[in-house]
């Protein structure tokens, strides 16, 4: 005698009218109506905006400006960069727990070196867990439009991105030269110069060349809230409708994600 | 350290240099003491957050508003996402390969802010415009990664029911489909939880949810209450991290 | 005439001859096993009639017709009619067993009834039924990952018995089943034939399963066929000779030594 039913009907059947019932209000929380998008004022607005993207503005005028600001753009990203690296070392070193002399044994200044890891810690966690762009918004307002905002908010979150992944670098290579080095009584420094520094060097450089990559990306974005750059250019564009301008900005931003993913590739090989 | 080595650093610290200097950002003002007290004076205005019930039910309204942005974004652009990844991996020619992937490139070349700048000129502010931009960039995102997947799962299930003289049509959903169902599924949850990130930072341009209120209350010089935004979008990225670390945990059999 | 094959010839794209001047005459119920050792061709000779592969030259009929004469309808009709149990069962490894062996009427449905039974099984019972013949009618829900290789392979069995098609095909159905029950498989699929009347041509690595219970055995060696004849009149130096580059010994299902007796074969005889 054949079973008559089949058992994963009604469980399919439940999670399917659970993920329906909460699509519903999803729905409506969104204001989802694709008739707003064939609404005759919106579509005039956007079909003139559509219409001015071709051709390109390619003015001499306007790609001289544009340049300047791709330069700007990858000098936000680089020196946002160099900032966040300046953040992500001390603190990295302090929070890996491979170059703590109180762990050998364990020995004297447990207490101590938790007493400085924890907040390296936390401030990491906070530096990254805050979007760039929130960071970048804040110092606009703080230390007004323009270049410093993006490279301030670059430097710190990617600070802490950096430090997290440094110091998981750091904890996961081969420990035991360091701690071998730790072991003999020598000190911190001279440990991760000798022990920690030559094995995680490869690895840092890599994830390091990668960020830079996310940052010119990033550095664009920022550029939306007034940070400088590209981004800082599409947002005007944007605001006077020229579609043309825009449609070139975009095309020089597709070119330097290009360019940014080349130079990253050939860096990474050249430090292998 | 090796030549090329030293080359690289001594290039990479130019480099370094080069950028403050082009941008020639003014740091003795940057970190001046006027310039550090304004900071701090700022700084200061964002304590306490304003945590009066009514703008708490707000926070809450524009958290509920950030997750539905990314939940219905991430659904559309799985479902566009396939529809898209069936040309894309070569099932129907070589032209139409090239055009779908075409398609793929251009939408997730173009990141999200953008697109939900551009949503908002086509729907109007809100968080239809939010849901429109993550749709068409993780479309692009997730349409490329089903079609590699749809590439690389074995032909032979529909190719034996091809051969016993079903049609193509029934031959993918039987013999192709169920083999990349669960790839399928949990990438859309793994873009899911990245979206909501995004959707939380779209309103900056207009496009609902967290960002949006974010957005205007800096504007507005209101400090207590974007404090207690960025509290919520702090809040709600905690959640979604610890959700999907227990779902990994709970369904890896 | 279910199936002729005329001075057929089959060279792959890379080149090696798998098929070479074979001629081959199959009426309509007749049952016939093809042995013969590995690499011989017996697996490209069953892609051949199931119109999987095109004869390089020669004439060829299946079913009645040439299938590489046939428009896309008319071929995808007599593919419907055609079963192919394959050695190792092309499905999905997430797939349920039901839906495995409901897929084999997939030529013959309609779409709206294939797509409607990935919701809910349509045919419950059916599928039962030839999973219940193969001795693994408990496994109807189970997924097929979590099936043993020599269930899958029921399995495989079951949906070719499910599509009740006019010409059977079997490549090596049997080759991780244990003896009895692998007795028990090929059985069965002697009895289908039987009954509907339908053509069985099944390739079988195991000697004694073949000469057991087909009436007719072609033996297959580097793409030519060396004898066509009923199981009395095979000897055990033609057996020897046909997997001589094979092995010492003549292959059986529970890999002990054939035995026959000193004039021919032992042969039970079939009480449909």
């Amino acid at each position: 005698m054949h079973p008559a039913r089949d058992p994963a009907a009604l469980p399919r059947f439940a999670l399917t009218a659970v993920i329906v019932l909460l699509l519903w209000p999803g729905f409506r929380l969104t204001e989802f109506d694709l008739g707003v998008l064939f609404d005759p004022r919106n579509r005039d607005v956007m079909g003139k905006f559509l219409g001015t993207f071709f051709p390109p503005a390619l003015s001499v005028d306007f790609l001289r400006l544009i340049l300047k600001s791709t330069l700007e753009t990858l000098a936000i990203a680089t020196a946002g960069m160099t900032i966040a690296m300046a953040i992500a070392f001390p603190l990295s070193l302090l929070v890996t727990r491979s170059l703590s002399i109180s762990r050998i044994g364990p020995g004297p200044g447990r207490w101590s070196g938790r007493a400085a890891r924890v907040p390296a810690r936390i401030t990491l966690t906070f530096f990254r867990s805050i979007p760039e762009i929130v960071w970048a918004l804040l110092f606009v307002r703080a230390v007004g439009l323009g270049p410093a905002a993006g490279v301030l908010a670059i430097g710190i979150t990617y600070g802490g991105m950096l430090g997290k992944v440094y110091s998981e670098i750091f904890e996961s290579g081969d420990t035991r030269p360091a701690v071998a080095l730790l072991e003999t009584g020598g000190g911190r420094l001279a440990a991760f110069c000798y022990g920690m520094w030559p094995v995680a060097l490869p690895e840092l450089v890599s994830y390091t060349v990668y960020r830079w990559e996310c940052a010119v990306r990033a550095s664009v974005i920022m550029g939306f809230v007034g940070a400088g750059g590209l981004g800082q250019q599409m947002e005007l564009s944007m605001r006077m409708l020229s579609g043309g301008e825009v449609s070139t900005i975009l095309l020089v931003f597709l070119l330097l994600v290009a360019l940014a993913d080349a130079v990253s590739a050939w860096l990474r090989k050249v430090t292998a | 350290m090796r030549r090329s080595h030293a080359l690289v650093v001594i290039l990479l610290l130019l480099a370094a240099w080069a950028s403050f200097a082009y941008l020639a950002l003014d740091f003795g003002q940057l970190f001046s003491v006027e310039a550090g007290s304004q900071m701090l004076k700022y700084v200061v205005s964002f304590f306490p957050p304003d945590i009066s019930v009514d703008y708490l039910a707000q926070a809450w309204r524009g958290t509920l508003e950030t997750i539905a942005i990314s939940a219905i974004g991430t659904l559309l652009a799985a479902a566009l996402g396939l529809v898209l990844a069936l040309p894309a991996s070569g099932r129907f020619g070589v032209v139409p390969r090239m055009i779908a992937r075409l398609t793929l490139n251009f939408l997730r070349s173009i990141p999200e802010l953008v697109w939900a700048a551009l949503m908002v000129f086509a729907a109007g502010l809100g968080p239809f415009a939010g849901t429109l931009a993550l749709a068409l960039h993780t479309t692009g995102v997730i349409g490329r990664l089903f079609a590699e997947t749809l590439e690389n799962t074995p032909p032979e299930p529909a190719h034996a029911l091809r051969f016993s003289g079903s049609r193509p049509a029934l031959a993918f959903f039987y013999g192709t489909l169920p083999g990349v169902v669960p790839q399928f599924v949990a990438y859309s949850l793994y873009r899911w939880e990245i979206n909501i990130r995004m959707a939380a930072i779209l309103g900056f341009v207009g496009a609902g949810g967290l960002g949006q209120m974010l957005y205007m209350s800096l504007s507005l010089f209101q400090q207590p209450q974007a404090m207690t935004i960025i509290l919520a979008m702090l809040g709600l990225v905690a959640l979604v991290d610890a959700a999907s670390a227990w779902l990994r945990q709970h369904l890896v059999d | 005439m279910s199936i002729s094959l005329d001075e057929i010839t089959l060279v792959h794209p890379n080149g090696t001859r798998a098929l070479h001047g074979v001629n081959l005459d199959v009426g309509a119920g007749e049952r016939v096993a093809v042995i013969g050792p590995s690499g011989a061709g017996k697996t490209t000779l069953l892609r051949l009639l199931a119109t999987a592969l095109r004869p390089t030259s020669g004439a060829l009929k299946v079913l009645g017709g040439d299938p590489w004469q046939l428009d896309r309808g008319a071929l995808r009709r007599l593919r419907a009619r055609i079963g192919m149990v394959h050695q190792a069962p092309p499905i999905p490894p997430r797939q349920r067993v039901v839906t495995a062996v409901l897929a084999g009427r997939l030529g013959r449905w309609p779409l709206w009834k294939g797509l409607a039974s990935l919701l809910y099984p349509v045919d419950i019972a059916g599928a039962h039924g030839m999973l219940a013949r193969m001795q693994i009618a408990d496994k109807l829900f189970e997924r097929c990952d979590r099936l043993s290789g020599g269930q899958l392979q029921r399995v495989g069995v079951a949906r070719v018995l499910y599509q009740q098609p006019g010409l059977i095909l079997t490549d090596e159905p049997v080759s991780a089943v244990d003896p009895a029950l692998s007795d028990h498989v090929i059985g069965e699929l002697s009895r289908e034939a039987i009954a509907r009347g339908v053509t069985l041509v099944a390739s079988l690595h195991a000697v004694d399963l073949a000469l057991h219970w087909f009436p007719r055995i072609v033996g297959v060696k580097a793409g030519e066929i060396v004898f066509d004849l009923p199981p009395v009149r095979i000897t055990d130096e033609m057996l020897r000779e046909l997997y001589a580059s094979e092995s010492a010994v003549v292959p059986t299902q529970a890999n002990e030594p054939l035995s026959m007796p000193a004039r021919g074969i032992r042969r039970k005889p079939l009480c449909s």
